[in-house]
């Protein structure tokens, strides 16, 4: 047993059992961290299958904004308002069954009848390279070098503007 | 990535504000009295980087692997949105005491959205346009509601952010289309194989998409719905910068996006929709400005009337078009930024004294303020000498040559509208007994900004050769 298949099993592992938890739970703000937890072992799948820029952007993007923003706003809603939307409702129950089955399928047959052993074509091996973090920060520090440091400023300005608007006293 | 260090160096204005931007972070972390330093920090950075740009005008180079221009045409816009905020900052500084907002930020926010501004003008990558976008639209948003505890500003704010942030997102959309179509987000491609494109459906549909964002930026009708409230409830100082550097940096990226129709004589496949926004913004915006009371409200309308005149220039599309419209934004940062300095003196605490009858009998209170008035409101009505004329006269004129004449007879009739409610404030200032009892605290450092912007209208108009000149030369 060599190390990625240890690691592997122990993401894959995570991902389904906090998965399992997420849509078995009663609160929706503990669902919403469990499903943070699957969205880490996501990435550290991708991390694995050698697609770096996936992982990262997994991690900063649904992890760190799209999750964020969606504890916010579960924390701050009515937790009876939300309950009747997704108990008493049965077209949506069926809808979700609907989607998911979809789902299930689709991913059924790509493990089933996929052909994981086929050797790649050069554009398959260059999408994946560009996907390398190597390749990004190569592009970032030498031809995306100025968007790149104005990025940076949008930064710091936002970060001034979010204080000015938002600081509790000022003097 | 720079093929030489001397890059660097050409890059200095750009170098010069965002170096600026850190060091009064630093100071406004390390001293107590930022919102003493600050203002002449400023003030000195934007008058050191506007002059920079006009003196090495010459060395017009796209840097950074077809990344970002300097030189020729940015160089003027640098020019402009410098001269702008250094105005602004200079009526800034004893006006934020009164409006409550006496802190050091307010000044990094002006100065980082004109890196902002520059960064758009100068831009030759989407990428770059909008970074350089978000960074102006984002300090906007927080400058127009700087002061926390008044409702209208926090309106203001909450109203420019929501549909700046629409309008962004119609940007992004069009710059995902473009980007589909063309498989790059070079400008310079863009500009090499326009007529090519130009037949392909989805490259119009995510031009077009792109246009109505950023006619929202320059409050075009039928996108200005944001406009009177946003400058009537912004701190007045504020209003000046938006309406006028805000609307040249908007102006400058139309500019580099269809530089292949005023440059390589391009067919002008979107001159419909310029024809059509400029015409009902000039009629709108003159004929709704009539019937406004409030001083500040009256200029937003009277603001969105003088994008209809710019985006004539847009619709005729050829050479002396693109020289007019810089030199209208030019002459038009000038008139308008010294008519809200004026607005910021008279103003009281509270947004009082902004209406037409605090002005009533300012002759006798200030003859000074009155005068200076009297020249900017002649300036906006456009009315010869002044540099206001010219701008719109080199429009027209563009205008005509194109085959726009009922565009140009158009912007003419609504200038001639326009003269109703400018002359008003002349005839209120001068002819009209005091209504209101107040004592006017004239501020020295207002005072002077309210000089150099009557001084430039003046030079602008009767020697226009001046600055048209140099626009030519900058222009290939």
């Amino acid at each position: 047993m060599n190390l990625e298949l240890i690691l592997f099993i122990l993401l894959a592992s995570v991902a389904a059992v906090s998965s399992i938890v997420m849509i078995t739970r009663k609160n929706a703000v503990i669902s919403a961290v469990f499903l943070v937890l699957n969205f880490f072992a996501l990435a550290g799948l991708y991390l694995l299958l050698n697609a770096q820029f996936i992982a990262v952007v997994q991690v900063i993007v649904y992890t760190g904004a799209i999750m964020v923003l969606f504890l916010f706003v579960l924390m701050l809603l009515n937790t009876e308002s939300e309950h009747k939307l997704f108990v008493d409702k049965r077209a949506i129950k069926f809808f979700a069954i609907l989607i998911s089955a979809f789902v299930f399928v689709q991913l059924a047959y790509l493990i089933f009848f996929g052909k994981p052993s086929r050797t790649l074509t050069p554009d398959e091996v260059a999408s994946v390279n560009a996907g390398t973090i190597q390749t990004i920060g190569q592009q970032l520090y030498t031809n995306y070098i100025i968007p790149f440091e104005v990025a940076g400023f949008l930064l710091l300005a936002a970060t001034i503007g979010a204080l000015v608007l938002a600081k509790k006293k000022f003097e | 990535m720079p093929q030489n260090n001397y890059e660097y160096f050409l890059l200095m204005p750009q170098i010069i504000i965002a170096v600026g931007i850190v060091l009064s972070v630093l100071i406004e972390i390390t001293t107590k009295k930022s919102e003493q330093i600050l203002p002449w920090f400023s003030i000195a950075m934007f008058f050191g980087t506007a002059f920079y740009s006009v003196f090495n005008i010459n060395q017009n180079f796209v840097l950074f692997s077809g990344m970002i221009e300097v030189g020729g045409k940015p160089a003027i816009f640098n020019f402009i949105f410098n001269i702008g905020a250094a105005l602004v900052v200079l009526s800034s500084i004893d006006y934020l005491k009164k409006y409550g907002t006496y802190y050091g930020e307010y000044y990094i926010l002006i100065q980082s959205s004109v890196l902002g501004m520059m960064v758009m003008s100068g831009a030759k990558d989407i990428l770059m346009i909008f970074m350089g976008l978000e960074l102006m639209s984002i300090c906007f948003y927080v400058l127009a509601g700087i002061n926390r505890k008044k409702l209208s500003a926090n309106e203001a704010s909450m109203k420019y952010f929501l549909l700046g942030a629409f309008a962004t997102g119609f940007i992004v959309y069009g710059i995902a289309l473009l980007y589909g179509a063309t498989g790059t987000t070079s400008i310079q491609n863009l500009v090499e194989n326009f007529v090519t494109y130009s037949s392909n459906i989805i490259f119009v549909l995510g031009f077009v998409f792109f246009l109505i964002g950023f006619s929202f930026k320059i409050a075009a009708v039928p996108f200005h719905m944001w406009v009177p409230d946003v400058y009537q409830g912004s701190a007045t100082t504020v209003t000046s910068l938006m309406s006028t550097t805000g609307k040249a940096a908007a102006f400058s990226v139309l500019i580099i996006v269809l530089t292949a129709v005023f440059t390589f004589n391009a067919p002008n496949v979107f001159r419909p929709y310029f024809a059509t926004i400029s015409a009902l913004s000039m009629l709108f915006g003159s004929i709704v400005a009539i019937s406004q009371t409030n001083l500040k409200r009256m200029l937003a309308y009277s603001s969105i009337s003088h994008a209809g005149y710019m985006a004539i220039g847009l619709a005729a599309g050829n050479m002396f078009s693109v020289a007019g419209i810089i030199f209208y934004l030019a002459a038009y940062a000038f008139m308008n930024i010294g008519a809200f300095t004026i607005i910021s003196i008279v103003e009281g605490e509270d947004d009082s004294r902004t209406d037409f009858d605090s002005f009533s009998g300012l002759n006798d209170k200030s003859p000074v303020l009155a005068a200076t008035m009297a020249l900017f409101m002649f300036a906006l009505a456009g009315i010869p000498p002044l540099a206001g004329f010219f701008g719109k006269y080199y429009v027209f004129i563009a205008a005509i040559q194109s085959k726009l004449t009922w565009l140009a007879i158009l912007g003419v009739l609504s200038s001639v509208i326009s003269v109703y409610f400018y002359i008003r404030v002349v005839v209120v200032m001068y002819f009209r007994e005091a209504s209101e009892d107040f004592k006017i605290n004239i501020s020295p450092y207002s005072l002077i900004a309210v000089v150099i912007a009557a001084f430039f209208i003046l030079v602008f108009g009767i020697l226009p050769d001046t600055l048209m000149n140099v626009i030519l030369s900058a222009l290939p």
